[in-house]
């Protein structure tokens, strides 16, 4: 079971009991960017500030597995205070390491790693991956 | 006892273990011999070609729709090809939906309904201002005579309901609810893609307007599913896809379609798979719809009895009535669970099965579907319970 042990990590299951920055702010300031998945029903919605290209701050509300909800949540920690530049590498190498493609192994992922034992299954990826489609569509919406 | 059909179907192989019949079946040699036969000597096109292969194929294409016909107790003009059950059902939708209904009709439909029966309807309703109205489930989820009553009135012009649900697993009433809405004037569309593959369907008996099924849930191809509509409806129905074959004449404005059922398979139609489907109902007559159900039966039994000695797992569907347990393991979402399954080799649903209102009616947002049929054995059933209590103290022993 060490692939399952590997895809499960405490770090996982901690942001999936404890989501950090969940709840979503009404200021108008804020983009915000909601994706479900008919398929599995999860529910997400991302949500960014930005100010001088800063991500000043993110926001969450994920409701399905503890992948997608855990997911969410390690985003929303690490992306506050980040460049929209950086904030966009990182998040193109997170979605390129999920799915098992290469990916700029220089960029540190910090946190987001935990989530490597995510190429082993396959029919995870989306699950790890539609945070992180979320808010690079709010970063487009700037 | 079932070591003889398992041979039958080359994709149980090792330990794999599949309860997944509800989203499609296995398919069994003979359909994929067929399907093979006709790609690898015949591949000719019907209709259209004076040569040996072209007469055969086509003599092969109508022999399936004989077939489908008998096995439902239909004329052979009332069996429409299709691509499957989701676009017979929209066909019924887009051609007497879109065009009969108006802001005075109502559609009766059940939260019950898998999404092929449902949007197709919705959206009839967005478009032509007919009022959807949704029969009350009881506490099981289950469709009764009473509350069918209750939205059933002289404006119904549709019931669009499933045989068997497709989550659940229920058969519902279908031959009191048909009578029912025939006394108000309203025409039944059933989806029976989850009864067809169970026991046998009398659409005269029945006495139903529009029946759907499809191929690859009860041992056939994918790619081929059936409209079954009364004649006088069937003629009635506009085409709502034009093209070859379909036509009889073509003038540079006007142009006039063949009788029904050709005038709605237009193009090249799934051939291999038409032929295929064939063979899916021999296998079935062969086997028996009373030896199949005393198996599936069998199987749900058990399953169900050891399943719900589990502590901590949920089933939404006990006394299901098609072989489906509809179920969570405690608060854990499902595709968390269903990663353990797949792991160890067993493959079943997990999500909301294109059924997204019995999940809201339910108060969860997925669910694990199990569902077991005629290749399944009782071996299986029981490691399939062992896996579960495994899985389940997996996931409590990481924290869930």
């Amino acid at each position: 079971m060490s692939n399952l042990d590997n895809l499960y990590r405490e770090i996982i299951m901690e942001h999936y009991k404890n989501p950090r920055n969940k709840g979503l702010i009404d200021d108008a300031n804020y983009q915000s960017v909601r994706i479900k998945n008919p398929s599995c029903g999860d529910d997400i919605t991302m949500q960014t500030l930005i100010i001088d290209g800063i991500i000043k701050d993110c926001r969450q509300v994920a409701t399905g597995c503890s992948i997608s909800v855990a997911s969410a949540s390690v985003l929303s920690e690490i992306m506050i205070g980040k460049k929209i530049e950086d904030a966009l590498k990182l998040a193109d190498n997170f979605l390129n390491m999920v799915s098992n493609k290469d990916y700029d192994e220089t960029v540190d992922l910090e946190e987001a790693m935990v989530f490597n034992g995510v190429k082993q299954f396959p029919a995870r990826i989306k699950c790890a991956s539609i945070a992180w489609v979320a808010f690079k569509d709010t970063l487009n919406k700037e | 006892m079932s070591d003889n059909i398992r041979k039958d179907f080359p994709q149980l192989k090792d330990d794999y273990i599949y309860f997944d019949t509800a989203a499609t079946s296995l398919k069994p040699k003979t359909v994929i011999e067929a399907c093979e036969m006709y790609n690898s000597r015949l591949s000719a096109n019907i209709n259209r070609g004076m040569y040996a292969q072209s007469v055969e194929t086509t003599n092969l294409y109508e022999e399936s729709r004989e077939k489908v016909a008998r096995f439902i107790n239909a004329k052979t003009e009332e069996i429409v090809f299709t691509r499957g059950t989701t676009a017979s059902l929209n066909l019924v939708a887009s051609s007497y939906g879109l065009n009969f209904l108006d802001e005075t009709s109502e559609i009766v439909i059940s939260e019950q309904e898998h999404h092929s029966q449902f949007l197709p309807w919705q959206n009839v309703a967005n478009k032509t201002g007919a009022k959807l109205r949704f029969i009350e489930l009881d506490k099981a989820g289950k469709i009764t005579i009473e509350a069918f009553k209750k939205v059933l009135n002289s404006h119904t012009k549709i019931v669009a309901i499933s045989y068997v649900s497709n989550v659940l697993g229920y058969l519902n009433p279908v031959e009191e609810m048909i009578e029912l809405a025939h006394h108000v004037g309203a025409l039944v569309v059933l989806d029976a893609a989850q009864a067809i593959q169970h026991f046998p369907v009398d659409v005269k008996k029945l006495n139903v307007d529009f029946l759907a099924f499809s191929g690859h849930k009860m041992l056939g191809p994918t790619g081929v599913g059936v409209l079954y509509g009364k004649s006088r409806y069937l003629d009635l129905l506009e085409p709502i896809e034009f093209g070859g074959d379909m036509n009889e004449d073509v003038e540079k404005q006007t142009s006039t379609w063949k009788k029904a059922p050709q005038k709605f398979e237009a193009g090249t139609m799934p051939i291999a798979s038409i032929i295929g489907l064939a063979k899916a109902i021999e296998y079935l007559e062969n086997l028996g719809f009373d030896r199949l159900s005393k198996i599936t039966e069998e199987l749900y039994d058990r399953l169900y009895s050891g399943l719900s000695k589990i502590v901590g797992i949920k089933i939404y569907n006990p006394k299901s009535d098609s072989g489906i347990i509809t179920f969570n393991l405690a608060d854990i979402p499902a595709h968390d669970a269903i990663t353990y399954y797949a792991m160890k080799n067993i493959a079943l649903r997990s999500g909301q099965h294109c059924a997204k209102l019995i999940h809201d009616f339910l108060g969860i947002n997925s669910s694990l579907r199990a569902s077991v049929y005629i290749y399944n054995t009782v071996l299986e059933v029981d490691r399939f319970i062992e896996v579960t209590k495994e899985a389940l103290a997996y996931f409590q022993e990481i924290g869930f």
